[in-house]
């Protein structure tokens, strides 16, 4: 017999239970569904939830503090690349003094969205990987174009063991003259243009930035590029519940590798009082 | 070496009747047919220098190097056989990886080379294997400022404020001793350093050799780096001029 009330189903006498009140606390749910998140999340071995000593292919995989968006674009000298201080817990900001660019050897910025203590585990593995590289002695450097491939294959090398690494990385350099940009996500899908963004800034950012950027890759100066993830920032800000008004910036160039402090955005909520519908207001 | 002959020199697990262990001490031998490698330990960092004998004129300029980088902050200097030193070093680098995989930071002089003394002394004990023939000289900066080390084939480890080890260290040392090494900047360390081992390489002036010098510091950002070419030329002009005064 099935001893889980869950799975017995609505008693058949609607009087029975007007209010909803009876402990169900999972219906049956006949609406649509995405079957590609339930296919990678459910689909992760590890151990059962409902009993911990019991291998299980069907465990509920999920990322817990999350970042949000991560915003780069080209332009003239480089590449530049931006991300707000937040780590989420759920919806709650629990986290508000994270830096989510890091960087890697002397040409490279690597921003993440997606689970945070994933990102700290692959800042871990970058960290093995620079020192070998540099007990090597060879004269070799590692570039944007090598830490790219290498995130690209470590990706997808952990969703092909259905244990994801949960996040959308973007990837930022400049070396030998010439500037590099690429997008790594969670199924180690990867491609590169003038302007990327991850999580929301996706929808939202990216279309901006475009907008801003695409065919003026060489044109655009510092303060213009700085400008224009500014406000695409700044939009996110007002956009996105995942997302805080402090934020770093990172400027990869013929001069090396910088992340500025956190900066604060401006922005102006007066617009509130006039917005009808919710809220305080009677009418 | 009246003891050549009873025996006691084919096991490194056997005591001579009046204690010692042969084997431990042919080690040192291979030691001090190397050239001269030397470590200096100043104010705001440590620089390593090697004479690096060159036995062949067709070997690349460069190549078999006797420094080698540990971890970003530590380098590791070595003299005697060289393959046994870059045993040393792939373990040393191994217990970098290590500690910071267990405690998320970089390892320091003195945890390394205690640890890579205590595998130099394992090696001591048993009658299959041998000794490892490299004295080593670790230098870095961590935590603690700067440090440097030397593992003898013994498994013995102590600090030191001026290291030498190799053919000419006992002349190195009394150049060392002349020093006031804890008042040295990390750039005079570097003249220094190239002037003691152009002086030592000087008694046997029938071998070509190249100057290996490194550092890590103030001067290098805390990495370990090689002293930079303008840095290398001043200083080896420096040193054989120093050298006619001398004489």
């Amino acid at each position: 017999m099935d001893h889980f009330p869950t799975n017995w189903g609505r008693p058949r006498n609607d009087a029975f239970d007007a209010y909803a009140t009876h402990p169900i606390h999972q219906r049956p749910y006949n609406g649509p569904k995405d079957t590609f998140a339930d296919g990678v999340q459910r689909t992760q071995s590890g151990w059962s939830i409902t009993n911990p000593f019991v291998p299980s292919d069907l465990v509920y995989r999920q990322p817990i503090v999350t970042g949000s968006s991560v915003l780069a674009i080209k332009y003239k000298d480089g590449v530049m690349m931006a991300a707000d201080n937040l780590a989420s817990y759920g919806s709650l900001a629990r986290f508000k003094d994270v830096q989510r660019l890091h960087q890697v050897g002397n040409y490279t910025v690597i921003g993440a969205g997606g689970d945070m203590s994933d990102f700290q585990y692959i800042q871990y593995i970058l960290e093995e990987l620079s020192i070998e590289e540099i007990s090597a002695q060879d004269g070799h450097e590692l570039g944007p174009v090598e830490i790219h491939e290498y995130m690209s294959q470590v990706m997808y090398a952990r969703r092909s063991k259905m244990n994801p690494l949960w996040n959308s990385l973007l990837i930022a350099g400049f070396k030998d003259g010439k500037r590099f940009l690429s997008f790594v996500d969670l199924l180690g899908t990867t491609y590169t243009a003038s302007t990327l963004a991850t999580g929301y800034g996706a929808y939202i950012a990216q279309p901006l930035l475009r907008k801003a950027v695409e065919g003026k890759e060489d044109i655009i100066t510092e303060e213009e590029a700085r400008k224009i993830l500014e406000d695409s920032m700044r939009v996110l800000f007002y956009r996105d519940a995942r997302s805080l008004n402090k934020f770093q910036i990172a400027t990869i160039s013929s001069a090396g590798v910088s992340i500025s402090d956190s900066m604060q955005l401006d922005t102006t909520w007066s617009f509130a009082e006039d917005i009808r519908g919710y809220g305080a207001q009677t009418q | 070496m009246t003891s050549i002959g009873t025996g006691y020199d084919l096991s490194a697990s056997t005591y001579s009747p009046d204690g010692r262990i042969f084997q431990v001490e042919y080690a040192n031998k291979a030691v001090e047919n190397s050239g001269t490698a030397i470590g200096l330990r100043v104010k705001d960092g440590v620089v390593l220098a090697v004479e690096k004998l060159v036995h062949s004129k067709l070997l690349v300029p460069g190549a078999n190097r006797r420094i080698q980088t540990i971890d970003r902050h530590i380098g590791m200097a070595s003299a005697g056989l060289l393959a046994d030193g870059r045993k040393i070093s792939q373990l040393a680098r191994e217990e970098g990886s290590k500690i910071r995989k267990m405690w998320r930071e970089p390892l320091t002089v003195k945890a390394l080379s205690d640890r890579i003394s205590l595998g130099a002394q394992a090696y001591t004990l048993y009658s299959s294997v041998r000794p490892f023939g490299v004295s080593t000289i670790f230098g870095g900066v961590d935590k603690s400022g700067p440090s440097l080390y030397i593992v003898e084939p013994s498994g013995v480890c102590l600090g030191y404020h001026g290291a030498a080890v190799g053919k000419g260290r006992q002349l190195a040392k009394t150049e060392l001793e002349k020093l006031k090494l804890s008042e040295l900047s990390m750039r005079e360390a570097v003249m220094e350093a190239a002037r003691i081992i152009y002086l030592v390489h000087d008694d046997n002036k029938e071998k070509e050799f190249e100057l290996e010098m490194t550092w890590v510091g103030d001067e290098s950002n805390d990495l370990h780096l090689p002293v930079p070419d303008d840095l290398l030329e001043e200083a080896k002009s420096r040193a054989k001029a120093a050298l006619e005064t001398f004489e």
